[in-house]
């Protein structure tokens, strides 16, 4: 059944009705595999991806570093709820290496993010250091290519 | 001036050029068509593959290969036909690395066919064959194939075709118009027609990896008819490799060996950078045969359910990548509803008269693009449908 979850990671716009002709299914039987991965939080939500830089949105994105002291007992959770609540925040990450979390911060300006980091992230209680890298440009995400509108270059040719 | 007419071939020159480049000129010139005529791949060859000539050009290798294919290209081809068809071959006899299935399929027939002998061909069928056969010397001997045979070739035609001078039979399955495949009940009713018989069989089976209804069965898996087949096959459709013109003949060592000096002597040897990027695909590509072989049927499936729900009567085909819908039941010729509709919709599709009189009444839609690009074109096809009624 995981074929629905591929095509719908590549395509949050399929109906239930293209996926069933798709994959020789019932309509029902998808709606059904679709509802039970909804409810069991498999997919955990529908989103688009948009490239703010083709817009007139004032926007800037930030990737930043944190290390942090886990608490007892707790280990990293507490401290990436306390960060993920913050709504400026699009994303929070524990990762192997140099340091622990990777979160991901979107503001209107670079002012913005610098006054976040600064205010509310790194004077938090187990924050040892923060790392901030402002995003120039973004190349490729979830699998899709920025910037780049495609072109059939394949001639006519039977 | 010089009267070139007394100076070219003949052969060439009775040769028709072909039909559709005056619809395709048209479709050039709408910005704004939606085309599903396309007979290639929409996915770009895999990284991995491209890496690998990338890497054969770093290390320098620039030179001509041997004239049938670097040894080891040879010996995976060899591997491959037996691993998902279980075909054997050995690599350094019977196996040729040519430019594409194209020069492939030219090799078998220029080795073949002689002046006299007859070709049967069945049709639909991709446009090369028959000029190719004509040059050659040959005459083909067309059998017209039945929809409601579900454009395979029967064993009743087949024999109904056969006289003394015929020499070859061409197999072009999966098929490219019809989207026709041919399993192995029906291959063993051709070779039994053919058994005890001298008629030799080119099988292409370029399509052969883009098979939905089960595992490809080529005709020379059946007894006895191993020493009488020629297969032409190839990297482009399976791997999404058109460009590199890479393909190959498998055929006994006898025919093979008379081949190869035709390859030899007019093309010397396939692109060395094409055979390394093949070396790479035979062996790390089965992987994304499969993901692009499940990306088409999906899009299989669904082009045929809403071409059906749109009115258009449509066999299900269970190879390569084009649906083939009868457009017979309205009063236009194909060439005048897909003029029609290219006009009035903007919707490209082929006309079955671009594969030969036999493709009257019927369209061939290519579903090579993503599903967003087929549900614009449909959408667009409902309108022109609608208007129909």
């Amino acid at each position: 059944m995981d074929t629905i979850l591929k095509l719908l990671e590549e395509n949050g716009q399929l109906t239930a009705e293209q996926i069933a002709v798709m994959l020789g299914k019932t309509e029902e039987e998808v709606k059904a595999a679709i509802k039970q991965y909804e409810d069991t939080g498999v997919i955990i939500g529908y989103t688009t991806l948009i490239d703010w830089d083709k817009t007139d949105r004032e926007y800037v994105s930030a990737i930043i570093e944190l290390k942090v002291t886990p608490q007892r007992d707790k280990g990293f959770d507490r401290i990436a709820e306390k960060i993920y609540n913050y709504p400026e925040v699009t994303s929070v990450s524990l990762v192997s290496g140099g340091f622990d979390l990777l979160v991901t911060i979107e503001g209107k300006t670079l002012k913005d993010v610098a006054y976040f980091v600064a205010n509310k992230l790194a004077p938090m209680e187990d924050v040892i250091s923060t790392a901030t890298h402002f995003v120039l440009k973004k190349y490729k995400d979830k699998g899709i290519v920025y910037g780049a509108p495609e072109v059939d270059e394949r001639g006519n040719i039977l | 001036m010089t009267d070139y007419s007394r100076l070219l071939s003949p052969k060439v020159q009775a040769l028709k050029p072909s039909g559709i480049r005056k619809f395709f000129d048209l479709l050039d010139e709408m910005k704004d068509a939606v085309s599903l005529t396309v007979g290639q791949p929409d996915f770009v060859t895999p990284w991995h593959i491209r890496e690998a000539a990338i890497e054969s050009l770093e290390r320098g290798k620039t030179y001509y290969t041997s004239n049938s294919g670097l040894a080891e290209l040879r010996s995976e081809i060899s591997k491959y036909q037996k691993r998902r068809f279980g075909l054997e071959y050995d690599p350094q006899s019977e196996v040729i690395v040519t430019i594409g299935g194209s020069e492939a399929i030219d090799l078998a027939l220029r080795t073949i066919v002689c002046p006299g002998d007859e070709v049967i061909l069945p049709v639909p069928a991709f446009v090369c064959y028959e000029p190719l056969i004509k040059l050659a010397g040959g005459t083909p001997v067309l059998i017209k194939t039945k929809e409601e045979n579900k454009f395979k070739l029967t064993p009743q035609e087949l024999r109904a075709a056969i006289s003394p001078k015929t020499k070859l039979l061409i197999l072009p399955y999966p098929n490219n118009p019809t989207g026709a495949v041919m399993d192995a009940d029906d291959v063993a009713a051709i070779a039994d027609v053919l058994r005890g018989t001298d008629i030799l069989i080119l099988s292409d089976e370029i399509y052969a990896e883009l098979t939905y209804s089960g595992k490809h069965v080529s005709i020379a898996s059946m007894p006895g008819m191993r020493e009488r087949t020629v297969i032409a096959a190839g990297f482009s459709k399976a791997y999404a490799m058109t460009g590199w013109r890479l393909g190959y003949t498998l055929a006994p060592a006898e025919i093979t060996s008379q081949m190869v000096k035709i390859h030899q002597f007019a093309i010397m040897c396939a692109p060395t950078q094409s055979q390394y990027a093949a070396i790479e695909a035979l062996r790390a590509g089965d992987e994304d045969i499969e993901m692009m072989k499940a990306e088409y049927d999906r899009r299989r499936r669904y082009i045929v359910d809403r071409l059906r729900k749109l009115g258009l009567p449509c066999f299900e085909p269970e190879g390569a990548f084009y649906v083939f819908p009868n457009i017979g039941g309205f009063g236009m010729t194909s060439d005048e509803f897909c003029e029609k509709l290219l006009y009035e919709e903007r919707v490209a599709i082929v006309p079955g008269t671009a594969f030969g009189e036999c493709g009257e009444g019927f369209a061939r839609i290519s579903y090579a693009y993503s599903v967003k690009h087929i549900d614009i074109a449909l959408e667009r096809i409902g309108k022109f449908m609608e208007r129909l009624k």
